[in-house]
């Protein structure tokens, strides 16, 4: 077993168990602390699948907007947030969870069937390109190329996306301020 | 070497999280953290067939598109969680079932 695929298990695992662990826990700073763990984990395993870019984006949007944005709210809205977790302490498995354990176990069946069945490795543009040696090596520069298309091939979505982030900031101080005469 | 159904497997695993903690979660923020893990196991399907795409890059620059719209997402959501704390003073979703008049 090669060193990266050592390091995919270990990152794998991370992320499965810390993603598990934000969805069990009953303390809401714990599971938001330990869903850093997880984007810092899928930091890692899209390393490992070649796209440094997209990792360091990861870490700076996600770890340090997301997550802090995150922390914000549960900080800003109280005591009540902690006692609606407090109420259901007492059970372990508790009964209203089983539907929801169900539902996502099965869904997970299917989707594993689904993708064991589509053979992703063995699709035919994919073995075009590894038959032509065309994908991405671990010693290739991608950032510049990024940055190339992302000017010229992508324009169109760049702008779009662009406009609608500032839409969602306007709306967001919007719907954040404090209103004058009504509460 | 590490194949492309390792990934898609994780992928797969990080999307039921994020949909069990939609489904069962009493809490807005814990419910915004399951939508936020479900974006991200998209995310990490596209980066990973994005290593096949060396010319074009797309599925790397839609993996970075996704993140801006996930942050974008949290904005808003946030503010709206504020909000909703503000009127009722609870985030419970299944509280919640006002309208504002």
């Amino acid at each position: 077993m090669s060193l990266t695929q050592l390091l995919f298990y270990i990152m794998a695992f991370i992320v499965v168990a810390s993603a598990l662990f934000v969805a069990s826990s009953k303390n809401l700073v714990r599971s938001i602390f330990m869903f850093f763990i997880t984007l810092f984990g899928l930091a890692g395993l899209y390393v490992l699948a070649l796209a440094d870019f997209v990792a360091v984006t990861q870490i700076v949007i996600y770890v340090g907007g997301v997550l802090v944005l995150i922390l914000f709210a549960f900080m800003l809205s109280g005591k009540e947030t902690l006692n609606v977790l407090q109420q259901q302490k007492s059970k372990f498995i508790s009964l209203s969870k089983l539907p929801a354990i169900l539902l996502a176990a099965l869904f997970f069946v299917v989707m594993v069937n689904v993708i064991l069945k589509t053979d992703a490795d063995n699709v035919y543009w994919v073995k075009m390109v590894t038959g032509a040696n065309r994908q991405i090596k671990p010693n290739d520069i991608m950032t510049d190329n990024i940055g190339i298309n992302l000017m010229t091939r992508y324009l169109l979505p760049f702008e779009a996306i662009s406009i609608l982030l500032m839409m969602a900031l306007v709306g967001a101080a919007h719907l954040a301020r404090k209103e004058r005469g009504t509460v | 070497m590490i194949t492309l159904t390792d990934f898609l497997i994780v992928s797969a695993a990080l999307f039921c999280i994020g949909l069990y903690m939609i489904i069962s979660k009493h809490n807005a923020i814990q419910i915004l953290i399951g939508i936020e893990l479900m974006l991200n196991a998209a995310i990490l399907n596209l980066v990973a067939f994005g290593k096949f795409d060396k010319i074009a890059n797309s599925g790397q620059v839609f993996a970075l598109f996704a993140i801006v719209l996930a942050a974008a997402t949290t904005a808003v959501a946030l503010a709206i969680i504020l909000n909703v704390y503000k009127k009722y003073k609870t985030i419970d979703p299944r509280k919640i079932n006002n309208l504002k008049d």
